[in-house]
């Protein structure tokens, strides 16, 4: 199973530094990241396998929304199954 | 990797253009529970109802948490209580209402469906008490949907029942005037209903159905106002193509949530509903669609065309998003629940007369309208009686969910709150169709019934 995490937000120092730190304490390992910076603003996704999260998913989503919160951040974590869904026949 | 474009587009829709499931419904079937001993019967119905819907919320939150997007509400449909109480008095049925009122504050659903009767044909004597006890069951119980079907295509219309729908909606009204009639939002009158509706009013668990099963109903109106936005001055053909494919888009999510209720509860996957169901947020409407498409404002020559086609083309994109559509699928148009409705009806643009144009090319019919509080009850039927013509000549299903607002007249507003939204009181027709009306009997099928 894997999650998108997708971040925006205004770019500062430590944004890919902070979310995989928070993935890796937390058993999430990190498969692919594409990121860019417009002008200030900063726009990642990531996919992160969460085969063997240690904390629930819910939680997992939680904590990485009041992560980006605590740094101006917003962060999107959803299972990849509704891109999945949505976008491929 | 998934494409970036997919999954912006994806987070755009939820977080900016309202993209939501609007209701995962439990079906749950009441017929083991029928006793002949009212105190029995009721709890038996508290009982199953507890028990199969247990973890409902819970599991509806924790799907919304793993993927990410909002699931407005978490529902249950019942066997028509009608079928169940059938012998029973009067009073059992309103302990009935009481019961599922009960078991819907248990389980922390918002509404619980299925103070049905089925009288297309005719009434059974359980039938006929059960409607009777409409108006105090709606009024002394906060969380129970009533619904009653009057016609179908294959049966005709039962004009008796259209003539006794005009007085229960009046007697309710009266009896949840302190609540602006409040009661009457809570009652939907049908042609042609369908037995897995998962949305209120109108939702019961058919006849015909599984034990319990789990019905889903998606929305999205803002998701398809945005795409038409971004498409520009394209014509209608390259319009129909965009509707299709953003319908396609919304249905599958509302497949992926109800085949993932479906295995976490262990109960089979009925339906899904693939409705544009509008709420009166900003950017949440059916109405403002029709504007996108081109029109000055809803109401307008030009909007049961335009209607037509975004109705037809979400069918067609999500039909194949889903294995198994059903519900009243297709365009909402409630009045109160829509701002563009709304604003439309305040600009004087939408009249009855077009909305009624209107039911014959939407999802369901005439619905979440304020009328004066001192329509006359054969005006009301009369409502009724217009909109299931139109269903029955059309195989369609229509309903009429009408207000009339005890003590308020034209130009007043109304405020029922949360979804339920809030509508200023239309000005409608007083001339009287009473003689027709108390005729009563029966309004044979349509030829086009006879498909044998």
């Amino acid at each position: 199973m894997k999650a998108v995490i997708s971040v925006t937000g205004r770019d500062n120092v430590g944004i890919i530094a902070g979310v995989s730190a928070y993935c890796a304490e937390k058993g999430a390992n990190i498969i692919d990241i594409t990121q860019s910076v417009l002008q200030e603003y900063f726009a990642m996704i990531m996919l992160a396998e969460i085969d063997k999260l240690t904390v629930p998913f819910a939680q997992f989503v939680d904590e990485l929304t009041e992560l980006g919160k605590a740094k101006g951040l917003e962060i999107h974590t959803m299972h990849e199954d509704i891109f999945n869904t949505m976008h491929h026949i | 990797m998934i494409n970036t474009a997919d999954i912006l587009e994806t987070i755009n829709m939820i977080r900016q253009e309202n993209l939501d499931i609007r209701t995962i419904t439990m079906g749950i079937s009441l017929f083991d529970c029928v006793s002949d001993d009212p105190k029995r019967l009721c709890a038996n119905i508290y009982d199953k109802i507890t028990k199969k819907a247990e973890h409902l919320v819970k599991t509806g939150e924790e799907i919304e948490k793993q993927y990410g997007i909002p699931i407005v509400n978490k529902r249950i449909s019942v066997t028509p209580v009608s079928l169940i109480g059938g012998a029973h008095k009067e009073e059992t049925y309103i302990e009935i209402a009481k019961t599922l009122d009960n078991a819907a504050h248990a389980l922390g659903v918002n509404f619980i469906g299925g103070y049905s009767a089925l009288v297309e044909k005719g009434f059974t004597e359980g039938a006929k008490r059960m409607i009777h006890t409409i108006p105090e069951a709606l009024a002394c119980t906060e969380r129970v949907c009533s619904s009653v079907n009057v016609a179908s295509t294959k049966a005709g219309t039962n004009m008796d029942a259209v003539n006794m729908m005009g007085r229960i909606i009046k007697e309710t009204a009266l009896r949840t005037k302190n609540a602006d009639s409040i009661g009457c939002a809570k009652l939907v009158v049908f042609a042609n209903v369908p037995m897995d509706n998962p949305f209120m009013a109108g939702a019961f668990h058919g006849v015909g159905e599984n034990e319990c099963a789990i019905n889903v109903g998606v929305s999205g109106p803002g998701v398809v106002a945005s795409a038409i936005r971004r498409a520009g001055d394209c014509d209608l053909s390259s319009l129909a193509d965009i509707i299709k494919k953003t319908a396609f888009k919304i249905t599958r999510v509302g497949q992926l949530v109800a085949t993932e209720a479906s295995n976490r509860l262990g109960v089979p996957f009925g339906i899904v509903d693939l409705s544009l169901a509008p709420t009166p947020a900003i950017g949440d409407s059916v109405a403002r669609i029709l504007e996108e498409m081109g029109l000055e404002c809803c109401g307008c020559f030009g909007t049961t065309a335009a209607l037509a086609m975004l109705n037809d083309a979400v069918k067609k994109g999500g039909v194949m998003a889903s294995s198994h559509v059903g519900g009243l699928s297709g365009a909402f148009i409630p009045v109160s629940e829509d701002e563009g409705m709304i604003h439309a009806l305040e600009a004087g643009c939408l009249k009855m007369e077009k909305l009624e144009a209107m039911t014959a090319v939407c999802s369901v019919g005439l619905d979440m309208i304020a009328i004066p509080g001192d329509t006359e009850e054969a005006v009301i039927s009369g409502i009724i009686a217009d909109e299931t013509a139109i269903g029955v000549a059309n195989t369609k299903t229509t309903a009429v969910r009408v207000i009339p607002v005890y003590g308020k007249g034209p130009g007043e507003n109304v405020r029922f709150g949360g979804l339920l939204g809030y509508a200023p009181i239309m000005d409608i027709s007083t001339v009287s169709p009473l003689k027709f009306i108390s005729r009563g009997g029966r309004i044979p099928a349509p030829i086009h019934s006879l498909k044998n």
